[in-house]
């Protein structure tokens, strides 16, 4: 098969792009950086998404309701351990921040177990009852995510040692973009590993091919979906946890606000690429940045028209999912 | 009776209760004004209406044609933005709402087209997601360019003279009255007007995309077309009920016209009431803002809890809704 290389190029081609707009070299790189960093954390949350589409055309409207859970249960760990968070130490913190992580990712998997068993299986192959159904589970989780959260706020400072930036030159660069950037590289690697040099890798791109053929081969395709839409879930999660840390104030409608980009994302990428899904991730992450320092007012309506001239180029969006 | 039959486009509710509850909503909706008295049932009324509209309108597209669009309540803002930016800036005059409801309408028409022709062509399930995410940039936009819009806060504008409280041409008779009826009135007409479209040639097409668009596009019918047309028919819809409701309630904000909250209220209304009959949305939508007004201090915070699960439970079990349940007798 022959790769495809030239979305790629798209992101040198945007970074290039915007550098002359931009005007300085310093703060280019601190947006470049501010935007891999976004585009990676988009990527973790939405590569979970893509992947339940691809494997069994499950669009989940309620993956926004996963990132929101692992951002609160996050928070709550991270306020319930405040002395490691708000020791001195670089390992503590991070300690601190891992277990968040983990709790985050823990809580939304075996929720996603349950809404796929209750909400998503018995709609399997109708799309519009699977959007309305996974709708329907995004209002109940929202509800009651303010019932347990109360409906107000959570403010969450993060660790010193991962407030402020380092600096190099004159270029500034956020500590905690660093650790977005380092935790949204190990998910793609691992994703991207496992997909291609596993077994289950194997049986899942063979599922995203012809899942009829997997299961007329005896594996229990059903199964490793439920599998899929954990894990997906779980991303959701960790990407919740990571995002909520980013953005240091967290709310009921963290889900909401999130799931738009991450749609943009996935429509970009092609539905069902994981690889589509991080170059997406990471032209959209740019972009907001971007146009969020050079005319802020209409930063979120730039992705839109990203979205739309990706589209018009290649109409199935950047790597198209071959059967569909 | 035979009128009746023309009026209604030959769709009658076949089911005597069903007609009786239409019945009362029709009567009950017209006599609002003097057997509740009181601004806040005025205000209740006339919110049903316009939403009957919302809500029938959405129903054309997820009903009918079955496609799921989240960007209903952005048609809505536009109609109301319209009529709210024109008397702003122009002044509290017919012209002015002319004006404002042609803009509107002309947008709307503008933007469903370029949405429909971007992801109506691939999949319903691109146009889901590409709705869902163009809305809420609109909504932000709208919020952001405070200058036009009034941001956040909205807008506030004096309606024409023939609207105001204060106008009184004789004793009993206010221009909140005439204001009522005429978005009663011009919500009755559209409702019949989308009953018309949903049972003329066109709307059979549209049902037999839904049923298999594959089978549609092989007898010959250009399946892109009849979708997009269709969700320009309720754009243009959304956006008349969106003026109703700007020239009723002499306000517009992001809140009330633009917010996801609307687009669950209108989901809920329509899956409840039942899918594919417009009867079953105007009934939905009855019953939701009147649990709104009066049933929530009774229920609780926790009542939109309760209605998701009612929903997810009338897709499984009743997708017909209410409609569909009292049909079957």
């Amino acid at each position: 098969m022959k790769r495809d290389y030239l979305p790629l190029l798209l992101i040198p081609a945007l970074a290039a792009a915007a550098f002359p707009l931009v005007g300085s070299w310093s703060s280019w790189v601190t947006l470049s950086v501010a935007g891999l960093a976004m585009g990676l954390m988009i990527f973790i949350m939405a590569s979970g998404l893509t992947l339940t589409f691809g494997l069994m055309d499950v669009l989940n409207f309620g993956h926004g309701a996963f990132i929101a859970i692992g951002a609160f249960v996050a928070a709550s760990v991270m306020l319930a351990l405040g002395t490691w968070m708000g020791a001195d130490s670089l390992w503590l913190n991070l300690a601190a921040i891992g277990l968040a992580i983990l709790a985050a990712m823990a809580v939304s998997g075996g929720l996603g177990l349950a809404f796929e068993r209750v909400i998503v299986r018995p709609v399997y192959g109708q799309h519009l009852k699977q959007i309305l159904v996974t709708t329907g589970g995004l209002i109940v989780a929202e509800q009651l995510l303010k019932l347990i959260w109360a409906p107000d706020q959570i403010t969450l400072t993060r660790p010193a040692a991962l407030r402020g930036a380092i600096l190099l030159g004159d270029v500034a660069i956020e500590k905690y973009r660093l650790l977005a950037m380092a935790v949204g590289l190990v998910v793609f690697a691992a994703l991207t590993l496992t997909l291609a040099r596993t077994r289950i890798g194997l049986l899942i791109r063979a599922g995203v091919e012809n899942g009829e053929m997997v299961e007329s081969l005896g594996y229990r395709i059903r199964r490793l979906f439920v599998g899929v839409f954990v894990v997906g879930s779980a991303l959701a999660g960790l990407g919740g946890a990571m995002w909520g840390l980013y953005q240091e104030t967290i709310t009921a409608a963290i889900g909401a606000q999130v799931i738009v980009l991450v749609f943009i994302v996935i429509i970009i990428g092609g539905l069902g690429s994981v690889g589509g899904c991080f170059v997406g991730a990471i032209l959209v992450g740019l972009t907001a940045n971007y146009i969020g320092f050079l005319a802020p007012k209409v930063a979120l309506g730039s992705n839109i028209l990203l979205m739309a001239l990706i589209l018009l180029w290649r109409p199935q969006g950047l790597y198209p999912v071959a059967k569909r | 009776m035979k009128i009746l039959r023309s009026i209604l486009s030959d769709d009658l509710p076949r089911s005597r209760w069903l007609t009786l509850v239409l019945l009362a909503i029709l009567i009950g909706l017209a006599v609002a004004p003097f057997a509740f008295p009181g601004a806040k049932s005025l205000n209740v009324a006339a919110r049903i209406c316009v939403f009957i509209v919302l809500a029938a309108s959405f129903d054309l597209l997820l009903g009918y044609t079955g496609i799921v669009s989240f960007a209903h309540t952005m048609f809505f803002g536009i109609g109301a933005y319209g009529v709210a930016i024109a008397l702003t800036k122009l002044g509290a005059s017919w012209t002015s709402v002319a004006i404002g409801v042609g803009s509107g309408l002309a947008l709307a028409i503008v933007l469903a087209v370029l949405i429909g022709l971007f992801s109506l062509r691939l999949r319903t399930i691109f146009f889901a997601m590409i709705t869902l995410a163009v809305a809420s940039a609109f909504a932000i936009l709208a919020s952001q360019l405070s200058d036009i819009t009034g941001g956040e806060d909205g807008l506030n504008y004096r309606l024409p003279e023939l609207l105001r409280p204060s106008f009184r041409p004789w004793e009993g008779m206010t221009g909140r009255l005439i204001d009522y009826y005429i978005v009663y009135g011009v919500s009755l007409a559209l409702v019949l007007g989308l009953l018309r479209i949903v049972n003329s040639p066109f709307g059979s097409v549209l049902m037999a995309i839904r049923e298999n668009p594959f089978r549609a596009e092989a007898i010959g019918y250009r399946t892109v077309v009849y979708r997009t047309l269709a969700s320009c028919i309720a754009a243009a819809a959304a956006a008349l009920a969106g003026a109703l409701l700007a020239l009723w309630s002499a306000q517009a904000s992001p809140d009330t016209t633009l917010s996801f909250d609307i687009m669950v209220d209108i989901l809920l209304m329509v899956v409840i009431g039942g899918m594919g009959t417009i009867y079953g949305p105007a009934i939905g939508a009855v019953v939701l803002v009147l649990a709104q007004n009066y049933l929530q201090a009774l229920l609780g915070d926790r009542w939109l809890l309760w209605l998701g699960v009612a929903f997810i439970l009338c897709v499984y079990f009743f997708p017909t809704g209410i409609v569909g349940r009292l049909r079957r007798r």
